[in-house]
């Protein structure tokens, strides 16, 4: 299936996943769903970098925790709006890209040592978001007043005493219009100069140059879109938990998250986050009852499934489905 | 040898050096190619025509000398750059875009003078259509032939709407048949006013094509004229043609 | 496919009939059937896309076809591993050199001989060296900066080192000088007259009819032009398709 196809296909998700709340009321579903939703925007963001540009990050929590921090923080220490900090902190999130962008692509970084950058970035944020006690409340982390007047709960960006139906779906619903603004983004470039540059670039960047390819350029703007919908994100992710840490901000954790559901999914991102959370909620269900709770068990699991995609479906989900769809239509030729 | 610095040159290449370690692989390369002109750049392999296509093209910055495109210095511009000057260059080794089809590959070439993407593809597909690729636009380009590839890659080359086209070994690996084709091809480019200069090893081509050559050994320009005279040289017979194709072609026999 | 021998002592190397081959389900190849005698030089010609590479892959065993038979010093190779098929020696020199640019020229050269014993592969060392002398005056230099015709040569030579019975070499001539392909060609007249049997798959005619006893013309995935060298050379069709005269 073509990019342009693994869109589509996404895309025509979103009216099901919109008409979720007249069929599922359980409490329980709608924060697996709201769950796979989150990585599915982490995922993207991700992609944008990593799919389409071919430059695999390793510390994509940058991202997200300088946007989650940025969110947490102007509401936190000046009292602002949710919805203005909201533009600061995606602004933040592009202002790091933009910084790791120029140091890594001008000086031609690639393959593993951006990898490796993106990864140094992100732990060095993590410690300095630990050390600056008195910018970012270090290891305590910034914790958000709750709100539990309904009245206040859009001025807020709080859903949780929203009354039943908000409470609820309030935040499935933000997180879905935040996946669908990184679908349209996604959409948008793949419909424009820049996203076949930005392609170009990946499959060879040599040609592309020689074919008037700015490839610093196309490559930095790859970038600050990658952060600029992995800091949604972020965003949410403070509304919703109303505390932020250095760990939770610039852990490996949605490091790897990011990038898990790309590649299991193929590059199909929502497919790819699906399969994650319902893998690793089973597989919670399973160790918990024959093993019980041994930490670490689950990640070593996932580290396994992980291996086994790459080794025997490389394009992940969605390949393997594309392979299954060509043989089925191929058979009439022969 | 003296640099004719003409009016109408479109391309004038001054005294270019570039060492790599200790390895001299170009030394005071110097050349001009009057505009509408097809010339040739021949060399036995390691003779350095493929690094002074890259520095002229852009990807290797030159130790020492000039080049100037249409009048203008251009030494140091990215490649892309260049290109969007007009100054277009393929690999010697094809690098299509694997997993995009035909059209799409074209398309990133048109890509550099136009934004809009319906218009690139429709600039690519005419492209191929003048190429003889219209019935393969949809094939994916990682499927391609050695010859569809080298078709491509002129296709992508011809799409950014060049001034000047360097082509590196454009006909490595095809049959006679095949290489008529692209003579005819490239007949047909220059007629629509492109300069053209060739890296080539197929003297079939050479002869037929180019109004002059340049003959490269070991990082220096070693003659220079028409390409009978050329291959009457002495020095470029040792070096490069062997006496066995030097007769032939003396001959008028049209394979090396 | 029946062959009528002159003479019983020769010996027939390689022996392809019925040959049906291609990659998933798709058969590049229809029906093809060639062969090469003890210590001739045959030659494949044919267009690009018309089998070559995917006749080679099924030589070497890299794909296995889906019909047909190879018989390779008598013995049925269809099915059996690339590694036995090279131990049994038949060697393919593939298309573009593809040496190890990161190794040096010694070294690329070891990789051709490690399955043979240290003493057989200081014997072939000796060997290419001497048909090579180019390759011993740059032992310790990486493959990757040598230049088109070293690489080719430094390819030959990783080839030779694994013992070749049989050599079947994928354009070799590929981005070469004139004067090199003159070289080249006339090395490959030398090693045959060692008694090496080589199947030469390539584009220079006239060079490649001048070496070699018989050829084939590939064309359409089937084989439409089989025949000694001379009366190819005269043939009006291919003169037509492959010298466009």
């Amino acid at each position: 299936m073509s990019e342009r196809g693994r869109t589509i296909a996404g895309g025509l998700l979103f009216a099901p996943l919109a008409a979720v709340p007249l069929v599922v009321t359980s409490g329980r579903w709608i924060e697996f769903l709201e769950l796979t939703l989150f990585t599915a925007v982490l995922g993207q963001g991700w992609n944008v970098l990593g799919g389409y540009g071919g430059q695999y990050s390793f510390g994509h929590a940058l991202f997200f925790g300088t946007a989650a921090y940025i969110q947490a923080l102007l509401q936190f220490k000046l009292g602002w709006s949710p919805w203005l900090t909201m533009w600061f902190a995606i602004l933040g999130a592009m202002l790091v890209a933009a910084g790791v962008g120029y140091l890594s692509f001008r000086y031609g970084l690639r393959g593993s040592y951006f990898a490796l950058i993106t990864l140094a970035f992100a732990e060095a944020f993590h410690v300095l978001s630990r050390s600056f006690i008195g910018l970012t409340e270090g290891g305590r982390g910034v914790q958000l007043a709750l709100n539990q007047d309904p009245a206040q709960a859009f001025a807020t960006f709080q859903f949780n005493f929203a009354g039943p139906f908000l409470s609820t779906y309030g935040f499935y619903y933000t997180i879905l219009v935040f996946l669908s603004i990184a679908y349209a983004a996604v959409w948008w470039m793949q419909r424009t100069r820049f996203g076949a540059q930005l392609v170009a670039v990946r499959e060879n960047e040599d040609a592309a140059e020689a074919l008037g390819v700015d490839a610093f350029r196309v490559k930095l703007g790859a970038i600050l879109l990658s952060a600029a919908i992995t800091a949604l994100a972020g965003i949410y992710h403070v509304q919703k938990f109303l505390f932020i840490d250095p760990g939770i901000a610039y852990g490996p954790a949605k490091s790897v998250e990011a990038l898990f559901a790309p590649i299991i999914g193929g590059l199909g991102t929502v497919l790819g986050a699906f399969f994650i959370h319902g893998i690793g909620e089973t597989t919670k269900e399973i160790i918990g009852t024959f093993w019980q709770e041994r930490p670490g068990l689950d990640l070593i699991l996932f580290g396994v499934i992980l291996v086994l995609v790459l080794g025997f479906a490389p394009r992940g989900i969605a390949g393997l489905l594309g392979e299954a769809w060509r043989r089925a239509t191929d058979r009439a030729c022969n | 040898m003296p640099p004719t610095g003409r009016a109408t040159d479109v391309l004038e290449v001054t005294g270019l050096c570039k060492t790599f370690g200790g390895l001299r692989a170009v030394a005071d390369a110097t050349l001009s190619v009057a505009a509408g002109e097809i010339v040739s750049l021949i060399g036995p392999n390691g003779a350095g025509k493929t690094t002074l296509f890259a520095m002229v093209s852009g990807f290797l910055k030159p130790d020492a000398g000039t080049v100037q495109f249409q009048r203008r210095d251009i030494k140091g511009l990215r490649p892309h750059a260049a290109c969007r000057l007009g100054l277009a260059r393929t690999f010697q080794v094809a690098r299509p875009f694997p997993n995009l089809s035909v059209h799409h590959n074209i398309a990133i070439g048109a890509h550099t003078r136009y934004r809009r993407r319906n218009q690139a593809l429709a600039i690519a597909a005419e492209v191929a259509e003048r190429l003889g690729m219209a019935s393969r636009l949809d094939d994916h380009a990682g499927s391609l032939t050695v010859a569809g590839r080298k078709r491509l890659e002129l296709a992508r080359a011809l799409a950014t709407r060049p001034r000047l086209l360097l082509l590196d070994e454009v006909m490595a690996g095809l049959n006679a048949t095949e290489i008529d084709d692209i003579v005819a091809a490239l007949r047909g480019i220059r007629a629509t006013g492109i300069t053209i200069v060739l890296i080539e090893h197929v003297m079939r081509a050479v002869k037929s094509l180019s109004d002059r050559a340049y003959v490269l050994n070991h990082g220096r320009m070693i003659a220079t004229g028409t390409p009978a005279e050329i291959t009457r040289n002495p020095d470029v017979i040792e070096a490069y043609l062997g006496h066995g194709a030097a007769a032939r072609l003396a001959d008028g026999q049209i394979d090396a | 496919m029946v062959r009528r021998h002159a003479s019983l002592t020769v010996k027939s190397m390689l022996e392809v009939t019925g040959l049906h081959a291609g990659y998933d389900s798709l058969d590049v190849l229809h029906g093809v059937d060639l062969a090469v005698d003890e210590g001739q030089v045959v030659a494949l010609l044919g267009s690009n896309g018309a089998g070559k590479s995917t006749l080679n892959n099924t030589l070497s065993g890299i794909i296995r076809p889906r019909l047909g038979s190879i018989r390779f010093s008598g013995k049925d190779i269809v099915g059996t591993s690339p590694e036995y098929i090279v131990a049994s020696g038949l060697i393919h020199v593939p298309e573009g050199r593809r040496i190890f640019p990161n190794m040096s020229v010694l070294e690329n050269l070891e990789m051709g001989g490690y399955r043979r014993g240290r003493k057989c592969r200081a014997r072939n060392m000796a060997r290419v060296t001497e048909v090579f002398p180019r390759l011993a005056e740059r032992f310790s230099q990486l493959g990757g900066t040598l230049s088109g015709g070293e690489q080719q040569m430094l390819a030959i030579g990783r080839g030779m080192m694994s013992e070749p019975r049989l050599l079947i070499l994928d354009e070799p001539s590929l981005g070469l000088s004139p004067l090199l392909v003159e070289e080249m060609f006339t090395l490959i007249g030398q090693l045959n007259e060692q008694g090496l049997s080589v199947l030469l798959v390539e584009q220079n005619v006239f060079q490649s009819l001048a070496i070699a006893d018989r050829a084939y013309v590939l064309e359409n995935v089937s084989v439409t032009l089989q025949g000694a060298s001379a009366d190819l050379l005269d043939d009006a069709q291919l003169r037509r398709s492959y010298l466009g005269m």
